[in-house]
């Protein structure tokens, strides 16, 4: 199932998403091998950060909740890491925040210099108060960042949404229109709570978590079929994705790229080995292909104006 | 009751409290757990954080955890007493696993006798029953080190015999684990005993890999259970990663195939940033907080 995804060519359409094992050379070399076509650095700071206190995060059966607060070595100090990753045999996607326009820009210039693959920029954190999903929710903040952003690194950038924009297919056009080469959607959901009755408190440390997994895929969904609807860039399209068939939706609902994140949870690691198979299997059922499925839900009129599949 | 499993926490009573010594407390809950000796749970104080322990005891009805007083949490924990209330997810990871074998060492270093404990006690079902176990030819090598006289953990807990070492000489034997340890292992050589078929081990990472490198040069297996920073528990987060394996999830128990894959065993280990550190560095950071 080798996919073209922005004249980078993946073994596969499945996607590790950021903040999911993405620590070290080592995990993410072994996620590759386990079937997965792109995998995800952890999302990359301005500085030191240690996220925060425990619990962090929390299964719910249907899903998860996580605050885990965007903790990082800071993008100056991981020197072993990039020197690692130089010497890598897989596709990288860096994923980097900040907390202003020129925080992001600082931390893409230094981050493009050790040749991810491609660079997502994480507008759609909701666990921190200063970074990430306060850029992701208004039009103008989108396009500043993502326009600062693309002026200083020379790899494909992605930009990373969240469902919380009032209208995450406007969100997208802004960054379409800033220079955007895809879209990954949708970062975790919410923030939700859940309070423990007996400590008579939450039981994340920050209170609020983003939800994650099963329980949001519908929103996922939605969020990837208005983001197809309004840009002409590929989508990576993620949430609550767990089988082949969660990934066939993802795909008709116009994903180019399907993400996993919370799934390694529910399947192991071994989950992308498992929706490749699923995913293939129902293609072949079906007599069709990747790109004989992308954006089916949205009719043919829809895929032609768009100008076919890409 | 609800059972504890790996999803939200489920809020426990401390039943009782035990003051193991200057630095020790066991906390006692009554509440009926499966798990496998070497496993863990979370363990959240409401308000304060949530960590990682190993069940420490554990019968039908009731288990404990063990804890050091070293850093905030350790302190707050050691502190509670019966009544408060704790909150228990897991219990997460793999265990020891039980062979058939005859002739094992099991190795503790300071807390480590933690998760090694309920290990002891399920191997020693077996000679329990017997009416006389063969003092010479001991199926069970059992090896803790300490600090001091005072660090040794249950001193009156198992049926087994304990050979005791620490650093002061206050007990046992003035010195490691691994003098004992190698002791033994060429003692069996030398009159022809059959030879350890393997070793579990747990204490300080240099002590556990020192023990590995022990067992290497003789051709002996072993199991040693690693600790790094948590979050999830369960495999999803990344924190707890050493080289390729994700500790909460593969480990936290690694055997010897495994280990000799794991550059970063008494190497590196990530800090709460996620940045990696060596193993001093790693243990000061992690002593406050």
């Amino acid at each position: 199932m080798t996919i073209r995804f922005l004249c980078k060519k993946l073994k596969n359409p499945l996607v590790l998403a950021s903040g999911v094992l993405g620590n070290n050379k080592e995990i993410l070399e072994r996620v590759h091998e386990n079937g997965c076509g792109l995998v995800t650095m952890k999302s990359i700071g301005p500085a030191p950060r240690d996220g925060h206190k425990n619990p962090t995060v929390m299964d719910l059966g249907h899903g998860m909740i996580n605050a885990v607060g965007l903790p990082t070595p800071g993008y100056a100090h991981m020197e072993e890491e990039w020197q690692a990753l130089e010497q890598r045999s897989f596709p990288l996607n860096a994923s980097i925040y900040g907390g202003s326009v020129k925080e992001y820009q600082t931390v893409a210039k230094f981050v493009t210099a050790k040749h991810p693959d491609f660079i997502e920029i994480n507008i759609s954190c909701p666990n921190s108060d200063q970074h990430g999903m306060i850029f992701g929710v208004s039009e103008q903040s989108a396009f500043d960042v993502v326009s600062a952003v693309k002026q200083v690194i020379d790899v494909p950038l992605i930009a990373k949404l969240t469902p919380q924009a009032p209208d995450i297919a406007r969100i997208a056009r802004a960054c379409e229109a800033a220079g955007a080469d895809a879209i990954c959607a949708i970062n975790t959901a919410g923030p939700g709570m859940v309070i423990d009755i007996e400590a008579r408190m939450p039981v994340l440390a920050f209170k609020k978590g983003g939800l994650s997994g099963p329980m949001i895929r519908p929103i996922a969904v939605r969020c990837v079929y208005d983001i197809y609807e309004a840009v002409s860039i590929p989508i990576i399209g993620l949430g609550g994705v767990t089988t082949g068939e969660d990934a066939v939706e993802m795909i008709m609902a116009g994903a180019s790229l399907v993400g996993i994140g919370s799934g390694v949870r529910y399947r192991g690691m071994g989950i992308f080995n498992q929706v490749n198979q699923e995913l293939a299997a129902w293609l072949s059922a079906h007599d069709t292909t990747l790109e004989g499925i992308r954006g089916a839900a949205h009719g043919k009129d829809v895929i032609q104006k768009k100008g076919g599949n890409r | 009751m609800k059972p504890i499993t790996d999803q939200a926490p489920v809020m426990l009573r401390v039943a009782k409290r035990e003051i193991n010594s200057p630095a020790f407390a066991t906390l006692y809950f009554e509440f009926s757990l499966k798990f496998i000796p070497g496993q863990f749970v979370m363990v959240w104080i409401p308000g304060i954080d949530e960590k990682p322990y190993t069940i420490s005891q554990h019968t039908p009805t009731t288990f404990a955890i063990t804890i050091e007083a070293k850093g905030i949490f350790s302190k707050q924990a050691v502190a509670l007493v019966p009544g408060d209330i704790v909150g228990f997810r897991g219990p997460f990871g793999n265990g020891f696993s039980v062979g058939s074998c005859q002739n094992i060492a099991i190795v503790a270093g300071g807390c480590g006798m933690a998760p090694l404990a309920p290990l002891v006690e399920t191997l020693e079902l077996p000679l329990e029953k017997k009416a006389q176990p063969d003092k010479n030819h001991p199926n069970i090598l059992f090896i803790h080190g300490a600090r001091s006289k005072e660090f040794i953990l249950y001193p009156n807990r198992f049926v087994t015999q304990r050979q005791v070492c620490t650093d002061d000489g206050s007990s046992g034997h003035k010195g490691f684990v691994t003098d004992l340890l190698e002791q033994e292992i060429n003692t069996r050589q030398k009159t022809g005993r059959p030879p350890l078929e393997m070793v579990y081990a747990c204490g300080p990472e240099i002590m556990m890999h020192r023990i590995f490198a022990l067992c290497e040069s003789f051709g002996i297996p072993c199991q040693v259970s690693l600790e790094r920073y948590m979050r999830c528990g369960f495999g999803v987060c990344g924190a707890c990663v050493c080289g390729d394996q994700v500790v909460c999830t593969d480990g936290p128990v690694f055997d010897s195939a495994k280990l000799r894959t794991m550059d970063d065993f008494n190497r590196t280990a990530l800090l709460k940033s996620g940045k990696p550190v060596s193993m001093d560095q790693y243990f000061s950071w992690r002593c406050q907080s």
